[in-house]
């Protein structure tokens, strides 16, 4: 018996070793060398140089760090909920027991398939500034109300918004697993709700919600890792940030730092901070929701 | 009870109305691409906007196929999805060879230190890939591989833990009955693994290839970084290089071209939409 579990050990490292070789290569080797460098002047053409804080204090004195790290967090509490509400609405509408489901919930994931590239220049010309089709849309109805449509592009004040509107189209990914989790709410809950003679508000708010608290914060969380790291779709609509910087986000000051200027050590103590901020503001999540997450069966 | 009856009537009339008014909205800008896509160049820059094309310049897309020389530095499309292609298969096939066997591993087999690697291997989602870039990238360029596509493929024969985990939450509903016969009757891990596991898996693999080919086709970080040579680029290179060089004139070959990029993946959308909706359901209940 014993020997049977040696000869299984031993299976059991060679098939994990494609792994265990990848995770030591490509993740912690990268993860502890980014702590050395971000202590360092280096340029990858010459060898790292010993500078102890010195990239740190320089991006505590840095207006365009903070200028990015503050475009990032604003755009992420604009687009987090956004996005958060759009899926759970679509998602209880895709619930409904209606015919041709299936075909409404093709219609709202296809968007989310959309390769980044493909999206950023998509809406370049759905928001252009002379000929962009979305304002003339918009127009009659604001019109109405002594408004236009804003210069989505061009003014730094709409251009967070304009990706805030390209993230929630795209937010397909989030609707399915939102509905995964709809579906999994038992039944008899709901029924038992409509017993006690609650309304269609009461049995979300007090029923619904809670049964999905899991599958909302696990969005929540996997939507501020993504968010904190957005890149292509600003890099490609906005170069260097445009209009006014309003668009220049952490991980393009970080790839910025990186490849433009060879700012190699500068960019690893970029790096290490979203690092932090990021398991600081999960850990954060999963703290704070403590007491209104509810798994079943526990 | 007939109240209830009529308020369910309503309801259903207020949602149907709804799923088609937000349908409409979440399509436009797909249907905006190819109008775009079909019109002379003059028509895109009409006001007020001329919605359907006066003709249908379906040889748009063949133009924008054609487009480019060597001379502008911007090569055909084709030689850009040839690349694409290229390094999504070099990267599907490792995804799904590299992750099958680690997760077997983590699933089926016992051994020490097992459950705390596989904790790591999932904190290791948490990991943002800007922390990890300057000393990849520093690697590479050590090992001389800059301007190849070897730092864009040969990680993903290394396993990643999405698809491990995946893999594994799929791995572990197999009966353990099925592969203790096998065992009993002396075959090895690798014939249990080849002739039972990975054959009633072809789901789940399907899965971790689909989502493997969809990051690859999407990829634009990882080009930008590695990528040198214009004849090396990918489709969403290309794409990029071609709109900051033309931004702004054609925009009926750039929607063309647009769509031309979106399409494969939606076409194979359409062919794998049940694995698909299992995969994303699997990743967002399970974790």
């Amino acid at each position: 018996m014993k020997k049977i579990g040696r000869r299984e050990a031993w299976a059991g490292y060679i098939f994990a070793s494609p792994w265990l070789i990848g995770f030591f290569v490509f993740m912690a080797y990268p993860l502890v060398a980014s702590i050395y460098f971000s202590f360092c002047d280096y340029s990858v053409l010459k060898p790292p140089v010993w500078v102890g804080l010195d990239n740190y204090k320089a991006l505590v004195n840095d207006d365009l760090f903070w200028t990015a790290l503050k475009n990032t967090l604003l755009y992420a509490i604009l687009a987090l909920p956004a996005g958060m509400a759009t899926a759970i609405i679509l998602a209880m509408l895709l619930n409904a027991k209606i015919k041709g489901m299936a075909v409404y919930r093709t219609f709202f994931f296809i968007p989310s398939l959309v390769p980044q590239v493909s999206l950023a220049i998509l809406w370049m010309w759905v928001l252009n500034g002379e000929h962009g089709v979305l304002n003339p849309i918009l127009n009659p109805i604001l019109n109405k109300i002594h408004l236009t449509g804003p210069n989505w592009m061009g003014d730094p004040n709409w251009s967070k918004p304009a990706l805030v509107i390209m993230s929630v189209w795209g937010v397909g990914n989030a609707v399915l697993i939102y509905l995964a989790g709809l579906q999994d709410v038992p039944t008899q809950l709901i029924e038992a709700a409509e017993l006690d003679g609650a309304n269609s508000w009461q049995k979300t708010r007090n029923v619904t919600i809670p049964m999905i608290s899991p599958v909302i914060l696990f969005n929540l969380i996997m939507g501020i890792i993504g968010t904190l790291q957005v890149f292509t779709v600003p890099y490609i609509m906005f170069p260097n940030g445009a209009p006014a910087r309003s668009t220049y986000f952490y991980a393009v000051y970080l790839y910025d730092n990186a490849f433009r200027y060879h700012k190699m050590g500068y960019a690893s103590a970029m790096g290490w901070i979203m690092f932090v901020m990021i398991l600081v503001l999960t850990l954060g999540s999963l703290r704070l929701t403590e007491k209104h997450v509810h798994y079943q069966g526990s | 009870m007939k109240s209830q009856h009529k308020e369910n009537t309503l309801q259903k009339f207020l949602v149907q109305t709804a799923l088609v008014v937000l349908s409409i909205v979440f399509l436009f800008p797909f249907a905006w691409m190819i109008l775009t896509a079909l019109k002379p160049l003059d028509e895109t820059m009409t006001m007020p906007i001329k919605w359907i094309p006066s003709k249908f310049l379906w040889g748009n897309f063949l133009d924008a196929i054609k487009y480019g020389h060597e001379s502008v530095g911007y090569y055909p499309f084709l030689v850009y999805a040839r690349n694409s292609l290229v390094l999504c298969a070099l990267i599907v096939s490792g995804t799904v060879a590299s992750n099958s066997i680690v997760a077997y591993s983590f699933s089926r087999l016992r051994w020490p230190g097992r459950d705390l690697a596989f904790g790591i291997t999932l904190a290791t989602m948490m990991v943002p890939f800007p922390v990890l870039m300057v000393p990849t990238f520093a690697l590479f360029r050590h090992l001389d591989w800059i301007g190849t596509y070897r730092p864009l493929w040969v990680p993903a024969w290394f396993g990643s833990a999405f698809s491990i985990f995946l893999l594994r939450q799929f791995f572990r509903t197999i009966p353990f009955e099925l592969t203790e016969a096998a065992k009993i009757d002396g075959a090895s891990e690798w014939r249990i693994f080849r002739t039972i596991v990975l054959p009633l898996s072809k789901a789940a693999l399907a899965v971790v290839a689909l989502f493997s080919f969809m990051g690859a086709w999407n990829d634009f970080l990882g080009p930008l970084i590695y990528l040198l040579d214009q004849k090396t680029f990918t489709l969403s290179l290309g794409l990029q290089f071609y709109q900051s060089q033309n931004g702004g004139t054609s925009w009926n070959l750039l929607m063309a071209a647009s769509a031309m990029v979106i399409a494969p993946v939606i076409i194979l959308f359409f062919f794998t939409q049940r694995l698909f909706i299992q995969g994303i359901a699997i990743t967002g209940l399970k974790g």
